[in-house]
């Protein structure tokens, strides 16, 4: 596994938040998953030998929480909330125009590489609805039109890179 | 009656212009001087202040703040561990988000006093996962404070010391539950701990006595300690004393976050003057008052309720007022303080599937009834919006969800069966006719699973 120095730094430092190493496990995993984009296998039994549990335990835990992914997916992550109040503002709608937008379905990556959709559930935003996540940032009133605005500045982003 | 103005303590701040949230800015409007003065009063007294206060949990369950902290084993000779629950993902909830973003120094002193009171040198903020920018405004707000001396060694020269981690989950509506919390910070799957023998005040956190309390309620504690309990309780009405924030969303016409004296404020004259009544040419259906799994409303229907001097009084839907006990009385509860409005455009089959799928997908699984039931649930009402509903389905589902509640480690097995059966009591005419209806339904604007 090929972690950067700073994600390295930063797992040393975050044990020392917990009388029990075990703790770190959820820290780590987010750590690992912000360098590497996924958790691959091999991460599960490296967090196990540095906190000193079992693999099993790692991977009980990357396999029970939503946020963890197994799998890479695309460069961006927008994430529509799924929940009533944003499903009652429309967020189904919404979802699918990102789809459309870039020829893809949710929970998979886009043909080119670019983005993957996913449904999450409610994103404590529900007076601004529908909102999206789009990487580490919140979207609020994403209706179709303001989702195809989003969707456009992500393409134009792409093509800078 | 005209709504009563909103008393905004907890949200003082929020959406203020110019004000930010550097500790710079929370000093200058006199923060962390009640941390000061209270390091140097008995922890004893702070309890008091709080029990005096009446100060109810603002994360859904309402149970008195100071009860919760008189229950902590403090003969173990274990430390005693502070849990803030910044986990918020009761479905239409949405305030602890603003304080954690806008305000974060009123809850790290909300939580040093709190901690100081109950003799916590370890408190960690478990924060949700989708809110990396809020752990980020939490741990700069904390270096700063550490830097200031209000958390850390030797606190404001006291020899007090306490130090302050964020947490951060990973996407699980379960950890709200405090025991599963506990497990989560643990480095374990959330699964929910059976009550007794893991009360958190006794056998919590690594087994050591631990405190679990809503970021909002440690909001107030810092107020109480500032004003004294006895303060507190005129604000409010008795047995719910305080603010309560009100998180509307849905078919209103200003969603949004609404501080008012609890129990003060009525349900009607909160969605019809406050926040501006239904959308254009729409009618009110039906409301949920706090959280996705508060039991839900009809508008149109009324209640009996029974007066102190044994006399009954009616209340239509608009007349509740926003308390835990009229609420509780009606059937429901006042629950995290999402309300959560459906108009007269909604099918009440779609929006029991959207709300089965959350549960289906959140049961952490251990217990039986709770995961199979959750998940069935969902498949039910999911097939009947899909046109393929049968007779016999309003039948099933209330026996699915009948056969949750008390059969579960955690109080999940309601939470996931009241709206259920609560949509079939009040709507279930809807329910029923549903096979024989659908054929001829066109597809809907927004379809809600
Ligand atoms: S329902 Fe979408 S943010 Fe809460």
């Amino acid at each position: 596994m090929n972690l950067k120095p700073a994600t390295l730094q930063k797992i040393d430092e975050v044990i020392t938040h917990y009388p029990v190493k075990r703790s770190a496990t959820l820290p780590l995993l987010h750590l690992i998953q912000e360098d590497l984009g996924y958790v691959p296998e091999k991460a599960e039994e490296w967090i196990a030998a540095k906190l000193e549990i079992q693999p099993i335990n790692v991977y009980e835990v990357v396999t029970f929480y939503p946020m963890f992914r197994r799998k890479p997916i695309g460069r961006r992550h927008i994430k529509v909330c799924r929940t009533l109040s944003c499903a009652l503002m429309g967020g189904y709608k919404t979802c699918e125009q990102f789809e459309q937008e870039f020829n893809t379905h949710r929970g998979e990556v886009s043909p080119n590489g670019e983005v993957t959709v996913d449904f999450v559930e409610c994103l404590a935003s529900c007076g601004t609805a529908p909102v999206v996540m789009i990487d580490d940032d919140l979207h609020e009133k994403v209706d179709c039109a303001k989702a195809k605005q989003l969707s456009e500045q992500i393409k134009a982003e792409a093509k800078k890179r | 009656m005209a709504a009563p103005e909103q008393r905004r303590i907890i949200f003082a701040h929020i959406n203020e212009p110019g004000y930010s949230n550097d500790i710079s800015c929370y000093v200058r409007h006199g923060g962390y001087e009640v941390l000061k003065k209270a390091v140097t009063r008995k922890p004893e007294e702070l309890i008091e202040e709080v029990k005096k206060s009446g100060l109810r949990g603002r994360g859904g369950a309402g149970f008195p703040c100071g009860v919760k902290w008189g229950l902590v084993d403090r003969k173990s000779g274990k430390p005693i561990y502070l849990i803030v629950n910044a986990d918020e993902s009761e479905p239409g909830t949405f305030k602890d988000r603003y304080i954690m973003h806008q305000d974060p120094h009123q809850l790290i002193e909300g939580t040093m006093i709190s901690c100081f009171a109950n003799n916590v040198k370890q408190a960690y903020i478990y924060i949700r996962g989708e809110m990396p920018h809020g752990a980020r405004i939490l741990e700069k707000a904390i270096a700063e404070a550490r830097a200031a001396g209000f958390v850390g060694q030797n606190i404001l020269g006291t020899g007090y010391s306490c130090e302050i981690y964020v947490h951060r989950g990973a996407g699980a509506y379960i950890c709200g539950e405090e025991t599963g919390l506990i497990e989560s910070l643990e480095g374990k799957r959330a699964n929910p701990r059976i009550k007794p023998p893991y009360f958190p005040a006794v056998l919590g956190l690594y087994q050591c006595p631990t405190i679990v309390n809503n970021v909002e309620t440690l909001c107030h504690v810092k107020y109480i300690v500032e004003h004294g309990g006895e303060a507190f309780t005129k604000l409010g009405t008795p047995n719910n004393t305080g603010t309560r924030i009100f998180c509307v969303s849905g078919h209103v016409q200003r969603p949004g976050y609404y501080e008012f004296e609890a129990g003060k404020i009525t349900l009607g004259q909160l969605l019809n003057e406050v926040c501006g009544g239904p959308l254009p040419g729409r009618k009110f259906k039906a409301v949920i008052p706090g959280g996705s799994s508060a039991k839900i409303l009809r508008f149109g229907e009324t209640f009996t309720l029974k007066n102190k001097d044994g006399s009954t009084r009616t209340l239509a839907v608009e007349d509740i007022p926003m308390d835990f006990d009229t609420l509780a009385a009606c059937g429901t509860m006042g629950g995290s303080g999402g309300v959560i409005v459906m108009d007269d455009t909604v099918n009440m089959v779609e929006a029991l599937a959207n709300i089965n799928a959350f549960y289906s997908h959140e049961s952490c699984g251990q217990c039986t009834p709770c995961r199979e039931g959750s998940l069935w649930m969902k498949k039910i009402t999911t097939r009947m919006v899909h046109g393929n509903a049968r007779t016999e389905d309003a039948a099933l589902l209330k026996s699915v969800a009948d056969q949750i509640p008390g059969r579960t480690i955690c109080a999940f097995g309601e939470a996931c069966s009241w709206p259920t059966q609560s949509f079939l009591a009040k709507f279930g005419d809807e329910f029923k006719g549903y096979a024989e209806a659908k054929p001829t339904k066109p597809a809907p604007a927004t379809p809600l699973i």
